[in-house]
């Protein structure tokens, strides 16, 4: 079961970590006239670290592959 | 020109095409091969959480304020990195369970309440008609925008209202009809719907293309990629401040992060996305590829909302073209027919799915946990006397699933025009957010009681209707404004969008602040203060603990009272018809080994359970409970009974729990055990090759001294020099001896730790000029060359001054040993680095091959020259003297390559020491 | 003709030893202070009687008996392990290894020299 907690607990910190990636104020130092590629700055952060924490779930979702019940 | 009936054909194709994709998922179901039983289908299905609200309203909340469409999306992503602790929980419960819908999972969990039941069902039912309005008006919109191909004329100017609310109609009776086909096929709610699932997945693959595509045209085909959107959309001073959209909002961030709170709240409770996550999963694994294959989705599905936003805004600058509609209006402005039409089919998709889903998880809820639970009460129906209630219940779903509709078009009509798409929507998600601390405190926390549900619902929902559907009411011009205004009877204190003076907030975070207030404070505090019946505090331990459980048969231990088992079964016929009965019976006598009904069941606890959960599958645990007291003579547990058997199961899980510890432990020990064993066998090993190495060791001088004692002893005619000579091996032999039993006592005494160490101040000059000095007769001898450098001035080091001495001996002699007679050069240098002395002993003989250096600090390894003696000595020293320096904190080592002489190494520590 | 006896041990004053006893019983002595001069010097004399060490640097008493009785000319060779390793497995190696007798040190010298004696009469 031990397994199981850690997943638990690695999805928890993901959860916090998105919560202060997507809040002030980290957002705010993204709020700043000028742009990345052509993309504003803010729309440009927002979706690389929607695309991070994503990757992220991912890994910590398929990183032990098969269940035990 | 788009004419009206290529449209209608269209849809009416693609629905089509959806009821088939239905019925081959179903049929395939019936032959137990499922389509669905994919973790990319279930994902697919969670998609269903993107509408026409996602489909035509976030481009336009993007186009008036930039990013407040994002939250949405993101919520919902940081939610799903959470339920792998939640809702693998919530599938648990439900699977064991058999819940059959949202109310019913709060119902069962606060002692199978039926009040509880109708009350979520009625704040689900009131939530979620803006949000299917929405839907409709989605529909209605987008097709009288369309038919005007290839002008872009807006509903509103058109003065066509009268027609666009007949379309919403039609919409309406169309879906309703279409909902049935799909929903009511079966009567177990818990059974799955395999087809609607399957569907449901088509229509997120087939919104997300239509989306893409118009993403991919207007981003590539009208303007030249990403940055020359943005470029030219900066370049318009009106548009500048969206490009820091964060700024100047009042409230930017804490409307931003209760828009996250809401959809972390809607992706679990909203009734279809609960319908679909929990109701409908095959699979509890499905889960760990959702939890980022559905974050991808809304990932993707947002990616193009900007460019859109943008592109329409400069597309039609005069503001004459409403935001929610550019997606279908670009399109249209570029005379693009066909794209138009997809767009449409797109927008179609979302919305239908959404309604479907909705509906038939509405429908659920309205019959279980509403209609029934009434109408069992009714004695006058004599409803426990109907031989088969299957018809009635399908009929009260179909008959729910036509309400709600009519329902969503009533407000449609009454409130619909005030508000943007997004607005309405999060009504809605305000709505369902009520749930949360009922649902996760139930599931987490076993001190919430029904009453305390009761009163945070209550509270929540009210504030709701209060700050929330009031308004909405009053601007559409249903209420007087003033209410708004000035507050009911003038009091402005209890304005519903300042409540309590609150103000300066966006309405969605002023209602979701004091609603949640009053929600969670009323179920915590009440759950406090009020003391849980038996029947709570029984499904309150079933639900909190349920991974501790095995499984179904866990209820039954809560039962006691006789039944008979054609009683039951006649009641579980009753509602689920005779051959599904037949099924569930004859499964449960599998089970035990028997077969029914040849052999007859006893209708024990374990019965009676299984039947109140089969029914529960149909009607909802309040109403099968309900059935289920009808035909069995139940002895009602009171509140201590259960806690005496929940104590007992308690006590079960802490015994097994020590009983597992134990045997960890007791594991450990013999593993601990097993270690020791090979320890002391690998020293007794060493020991015997020890004592061995020992008595060869011994034995070689005795072997000279006896020898030639020997022949002294038999031979009186020896000459005197002969003599001479034997008896000086004799001495010598003798010597080597004795040294010998004097390292081997000294090596066992430092083993033991027995050794006698004495500290005092050393000083390594003086040490190593005594030892030069007393070797200074063999260095003659043997014509060595000695070199010595220190340094004027060296930090005392505390150690034994003996052993020291003992060391610098060992490695000289060692190094006498080794050069060449007449040749020899022996260097010593003392030096002081951070922390501690450090001595080198250098000769210029053979040197030492790599692969000896790590062995001859072993006990009897000697290394030697073998093209000349064999090295004297016991091959102890090097051991010794390792041994002493480690025991004051240094290090011996040795740097050497063969031909070109060894450097032995030793530190000492200042100011450490023993 | 005086028969050739070799001794092989690495430790010098056996070998004194040794070779004072055998030579003061009438045999011509050769030394070897390994196991490959052993064999250099069995090739070059021919001994009619080899001790040998056990432990020895290079080849052990073993491999250089081994050695000994693979070549058929060499048969007649009589050898007599030395070692100071007296556990009976130690023993029935080097009798597996062709030895003739096998002396554990210390030895009395007497008996060896008579052991020696018998060996080279038969």
């Amino acid at each position: 079961m031990s397994d199981f907690e850690s997943r638990g607990q690695r999805f928890v910190a993901l959860c916090m970590l998105g919560i202060l990636l997507f809040n002030y104020p980290v957002l705010a130092l993204f709020n700043v006239p000028g742009s990345v590629f052509g993309i504003p700055v803010l729309y440009a952060y927002i979706f690389i670290a929607w695309v991070a924490l994503i990757a992220l779930m991912a890994m910590v979702a398929e990183s032990h592959g098969r269940d035990r019940h | 020109m788009l004419h009206g009936s290529v449209i209608i054909f269209t849809s009416f194709a693609y629905l089509g095409l959806l009821f088939a994709i239905a019925y081959f998922a179903d049929q395939r179901a019936d032959a137990g091969r499922p389509v669905i039983a994919s973790p990319y289908i279930y994902s697919l299905s969670l998609a269903v959480y993107a509408t026409a609200w996602t489909f035509y309203g976030s481009v336009g909340r993007a186009a008036s304020d930039g990013v407040g469409f994002l939250p949405i999306y993101i919520g919902p992503t940081l939610m799903i990195a959470l339920w792998w602790v939640v809702m693998r929980k919530i599938l648990r419960i439900s699977k064991q369970n058999r819940i059959t819908s949202l109310a019913d999972f709060i119902a069962s969990r606060y002692g199978k309440s039926a009040l509880l039941g109708g009350l979520v069902t009625v704040i689900a039912v009131i939530g979620i008609l803006p949000y299917i309005s929405l839907q409709l008006k989605a529909i209605s919109t987008s097709y009288s925008i369309l038919v005007q191909y290839p002008e872009i004329v807006m509903p509103a100017q058109l003065d066509a209202e009268p027609i666009r609310q007949d379309t919403a109609l039609w919409v309406a009776m169309i879906l309703a009809a279409f909902t049935i086909a799909f929903g009511t096929r079966n009567l177990d709610a818990a059974e799955h719907h395999q087809g609607m699932v399957a569907a449901i997945a088509f229509e997120s693959t087939v919104k997300l293309l239509a989306f893409l595509a118009v993403g991919i045209f207007v981003t590539y085909g009208v303007y030249d990629g990403f940055g020359d959107v943005f470029a030219r959309a900066a370049a318009v001073p009106k548009l500048h401040r969206m490009m820091t959209p964060l700024d100047g909002v009042a409230g930017g961030y804490a409307s931003w992060a209760w828009l996250t709170i809401l959809s972390m709240m809607a992706i679990m409770f909203l009734p279809r996305q609960f319908q679909v996550t929990v109701i409908e999963n095959l699979d509890e694994k499905h889960l760990n590829k959702a939890i980022w294959l559905f974050p991808v989705y809304m990932l993707a599905i947002n990616v193009f909302v900007l460019p859109i936003a943008f592109g329409g805004l400069l597309r039609f600058p005069d503001g004459s073209v409403d935001g929610d509609t550019f997606v279908l209006t670009l399109p249209m402005a570029e005379k693009q027919e066909l794209l138009a039409l997809l767009v449409f089919i797109g927008g179609l998709s979302a919305a239908t799915g959404m309604v479907i889903v909705e509906t038939i998880a509405l429908s659920t809820m309205v019959c279980n946990d509403l209609v029934m639970p009434v109408l069992l009460r009714l004695r006058g129906l004599r409803l426990n006397e109907r031989p088969d209630l299957t018809r009635l219940l399908l009929g009260i779903r179909r008959g729910a699933i036509v309400l709600i509709l009519l329902l969503g078009y009533l407000y449609f009509k009454l409130a619909g025009e005030a508000y943007a798409l997004v607005s309405i929507g999060l009504i809605s998600f305000a709505a369902v957010a009520q749930f949360a601390p009922v649902v996760l405190g139930g599931i987490f926390w076993k001190g919430g009681t029904r009453a305390g549900a009761l009163c945070g619902l209550l509270g929540g929902f009210a504030v709701w209707l209060y700050t929330l559907l009031l308004p909405a009411l009053a601007r559409s011009g249903w209420l007087p404004i003033g209410l708004l205004e000035h507050g009911p009877f003038g009091i402005e204190l209890l304005k519903p969008l300042e409540l309590f003076g609150l103000s300066g907030l966006d309405q969605i975070t002023h209602a979701m602040i004091w609603s949640m207030l009053a929600n969670v404070g009323a179920y915590v505090g009440v759950s406090l203060a009020v003391s849980p019946s038996a029947d709570e505090h029984r499904q309150a331990s079933l639900f909190v603990d349920v991974f501790r459980q095995t499984g179904e048969a866990e209820g039954a231990r809560f039962w006691r009272g006789t039944a008979s088992a054609p009683d039951l079964f006649n009641l579980l016929a009753r509602f689920q018809g005779v051959a599904s009965a037949d099924g569930a019976f004859r499964e449960y006598a599998a089970g035990k080994g028997r077969r029914w009904p040849d052999d007859g069941l006893s209708a024990d606890a374990e019965l009676v359970h299984h039947v109140e959960v089969q029914l529960a599958g149909a009607i909802g645990s309040a109403s099968a409970r309900v059935m289920v007291a009808s035909v069995v003579k139940e002895e009602a547990l009171n509140i201590d009974e259960v806690r005496e058997i929940l104590d007992e199961a308690s006590q079960v899980v802490v015994y097994s729990h020590r009983l597992k510890q134990k045997s960890h432990e007791l594991e450990a020990a013999t593993a601990e055990l097993r270690a020791a064993n090979e320890r002391l066998k690998e020293l007794d090993r060493m020991k015997d090759d020890f004592v061995s190495t020992v008595t060869h060791e011994l034995r070689t001088p005795l072997t000279s001294i006896r020898a030639f004692t020997q022949i002294l002893l038999e031979d009186p005619e020896i000459e005197l020099e002969q003599r001479k000579k034997f008896l000086g091996i004799i001495t010598k032999e003798s010597e080597r001896l004795t040294r010998l039993i004097n390292q081997v006592l000294d090596v066992s005494k430092i083993e033991s730790g027995k050794a006698e160490w004495r500290a005092a101040s050393v000083d390594m000059k003086e040490v190593i000029s005594d030892t030069v000095t007393a070797m200074s007769q063999v260095f003659q001898e043997r014509h060595i060359e000695v070199e010595v450098r220190t340094p004027d001035r060296v930090s005392v080091v505390s150690a034994d001054v003996d052993r020291i001495i003992q060391v610098m001996l060992n490695l000289l002699s060692n190094a006498v040993k080794f050069c060449e007679p007449g040749k020899g050069r022996i260097a010593i240098v003392l030096s002081e680095q951070a922390g501690g002395l450090r001595v080198d002993v250098r000769d210029n003989g053979p040197g030492i091959d790599p692969e000896d250096q790590a062995v001859i600090f072993d006990k009897f390894r000697q290394v030697g020259d073998t093209l000349t003696d064999k090295p004297h000595g016991s091959g102890l020293g090097l051991h010794i003297s390792g041994k002493i320096v480690e025991h004051f904190g240094g290090r011996l080592w040795v740097e050497s390559s063969r031909g070109r002489g060894a450097c032995f190494s030793f530190t000492l520590p200042t100011g450490a020491g023993l | 003709m005086r028969k050739k006896i070799l001794v092989a041990d690495d430790e010098p004053n056996i070998v004194v030893a040794l070779e004072y006893l055998l030579q003061r019983a009438g045999y011509e002595v050769h030394i070897a202070r390994d196991g490959d001069e052993a064999l250099r010097q069995v090739e070059a004399h021919v001994p009619d009687l080899v001790l040998l060490d056990v432990m020895m640097p290079l080849r052990s008493g073993y491999e250089v008996s081994r050695c000994i009785r693979e070549r058929s000319d060499w048969r007649h060779i009589k050898i007599v392990m030395l070692s100071a390793k007296g556990r009976d497995a130690e023993v029935n190696k080097g009798m597996e290894a062709g030895a003739d007798l096998y002396v554990t040190k210390p030895f009395s010298t007497r008996e060896l020299v008579e052991k020696i004696n018998g060996l080279l009469a038969s």
